[in-house]
């Protein structure tokens, strides 16, 4: 019972950083539909950054006091992917719209493969560590085994974690539902060409939905740094790839449905490789990925393609 | 011909292309400050293509369009449309999945939001039915109510002049009647200006002050409303049985 707990907390601590990755797809998809490859690798850099903004901030600058690190680098981290994705869109995407489904397609494979790449030579193939930032938590309960005292823990790096991305979706799901600019994405999803008509600057808002995604993006970067302690040029393929089962499991062009899946996501691999085994448990998320493909392609809060009247 | 200053649009040489295939042969025709002007034709005459061409998508490949004394050809849509012009083009387009009230606010995209509330009272007016739709998804209306929805959210935006592609197609006469006398009551209390592409060229004569006949991507003939309709060419290319 005690393990079972502390996996459910440690599924939905991952899962919450595979949401706000799957929630970058998501609305890309839902308003240029493109699967954008290069997501991941927003994900990683935004992680690599907030890396580099840590060592800066306290070994070389001094500063000591966390929030205010914890928030430079969120910001920092935040203009920077936003800025990645922005440019990403303009240069790689933005010329094919129009032209054949796969050309983007492709042009986001090479954006992925750049980025690593780029990463790959400038930090070296090798992890990178982060000292823990944050320690100790709460113990929530208390069982003996016959091996000893098990400890349920929640970290106060999964406080913040949860709490952050139960923020972040609030004020998101705030933000499209109800502001201008969310209902401006919200009609470029169902039309873009009427959305134009009424005034709507399509490749402004298009554009805004890159930024948006990268920067949610930059803050599972930085999370992911701050609970593994370790990074690669390679998390955000792996992420990447999770995070994009997530939306497609949630239903991709669903805001909650990226969510959802991303917490699903999280705890079955927790669970995974809590129960089964450890080496596997990348294969479960793709096997996940192939299922729903094949027998839930809507995903579980898609809408089915509603046909244009 | 001199761009008179009444003149709210002046479509001068229009050419416009899909790709190679031509639509619109070099298309002459003015609309000018208060005026209902009609436009008929035949299904694939270029109607809907002119109503788009203006708006910037497809743009004209030759020729000029002048608004309030502005060449708008090359413009981008969302500039087109944010110097007063509005459109509610064929097929309405409602976005299927934002209600209502989502749908007008989207009409309103461009005007101060302060207006909003006045300016929903009086679409509401003029289109009772929508107020009691108003949490209702668009995709959910029926073709007479998304029609009234189109209109009245391209009202939203304070247009100077209104595009009204085809706003009868389908529906039951009924409903035609109060669209037409919407449009009327719209053009006579508020002086808008209105340019109506129809194929339900009785009706559109009947409301317009000119019309003209487009033809395979050419205007063939212009006048005023009552002498399109008593042309022999017009009543036997587009009023058989067309008087109900
Ligand atoms: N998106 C398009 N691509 C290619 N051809 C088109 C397109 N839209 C319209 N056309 C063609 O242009 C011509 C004029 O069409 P349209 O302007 O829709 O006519 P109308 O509105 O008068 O029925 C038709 O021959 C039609 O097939
Ligand atoms: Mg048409």
């Amino acid at each position: 019972m005690e393990y079972f707990v502390q996996q459910l907390i440690n599924g939905l601590t991952l899962g919450s950083i595979y949401g706000l990755i799957a929630i970058g797809y998501t609305m890309v998809y839902g308003i240029i539909g493109m699967i954008n490859f290069a997501h991941g690798d927003v994900f990683m850099i935004g992680a690599f950054i907030a890396l580099a903004m840590f060592l800066i901030l306290t070994t070389v600058l001094g500063f000591t006091f966390l929030p205010v690190v914890l928030l430079i680098v969120l910001i920092v981290s935040m203009l920077f992917t936003s800025a990645w994705g922005w440019t990403v869109e303009r240069l790689a995407y933005r010329p094919l719209r129009g032209s054949f489904r796969l050309a983007p397609l492709i042009t986001a494979i090479g954006m992925s493969i750049v980025l690593q790449n780029f990463v790959q030579i400038t930090q070296g193939a090798r992890v990178k560590p982060l000292p823990p930032q944050i320690q100790g938590g709460i113990t929530l309960m208390e069982g003996s085994t016959e091996n000893g005292t098990i400890l349920v823990q929640l970290s106060y790096m999964q406080i913040i974690i949860i709490l952050t991305t139960v923020v972040l979706m609030a004020g998101f799901t705030l933000l499209i539902s109800r502001t201008p600019l969310g209902r401006a994405q919200r009609a470029c999803e169902q039309d873009r060409k009427m959305a134009s008509l009424l005034g709507i600057n399509v490749d402004r808002t298009i554009s805004l939905t890159f930024v948006m995604g990268a920067a949610l993006a930059a803050v599972a970067g930085l999370m992911f740094v701050l609970l593994y302690g370790v990074i690669d040029f390679y998390i955000g393929f792996l992420a990447g790839v999770k995070a994009f089962t997530a939306a497609v499991l949630g239903g991709i062009g669903s805001l909650p449905g990226a969510m959802l899946g991303g917490l699903l996501i999280g705890l079955i691999e927790v669970f995974w490789s809590g129960y089964f085994s450890v080496e596997y448990k990348d294969v479960a998320a793709f096997s996940i990925l192939a299922i729903v493909l094949i027998f839930l392609p809507s995903g579980l809060l898609g809408q089915p393609e509603v046909e244009k009247v | 011909m001199s761009t008179r200053t009444d003149t709210l649009l002046s479509v001068r040489g229009v050419e416009t292309y899909y790709g190679k295939i031509v639509a619109l042969r070099g298309v002459d025709l003015d609309v000018h400050r208060g005026e209902i002007v009609t436009m008929i034709g035949a299904n694939g005459a270029g109607k809907s293509t002119l109503m788009m061409t203006i708006c910037g998508q497809p743009q004209a490949r030759n020729g000029q369009i002048i608004y309030d004394g502005q060449d708008i050809t090359l413009m981008p849509t969302h500039e087109i449309v944010s110097r007063g012009i509005a459109q509610s083009p064929e097929g309405r387009r409602i976005f299927p999945r934002m209600t209502v009230l989502e749908n007008l606010q989207m009409g309103a995209a461009l005007v101060d939001p302060s207006l909003f509330d006045e300016d929903l009272a009086k679409v509401f007016k003029l289109f009772p039915r929508l107020k009691e739709r108003i949490n209702q998804r668009g995709g959910t209306l029926s073709g007479g109510e998304q029609q009234m929805l189109a209109i009245a959210r391209a009202l939203m935006s304070r247009p100077k002049l209104l595009l009204l592609d085809e706003p009868s197609l389908g529906l039951a006469p009924l409903i035609v009647k109060q669209i037409f006398d919407a449009i009327r009551a719209l053009n006579e209390e508020e002086g808008l200006t209105v340019f109506l592409v129809e194929q339900n060229a009785f009706h559109a004569l009947k409301l317009a002050h000119r019309g003209y006949v487009m033809v395979n991507g050419n205007i063939t003939m212009s006048g005023t409303g009552a002498e399109l309709l008593k042309r022999e060419e017009v009543r036997a290319a587009y009023l058989e049985g067309g008087r109900h």
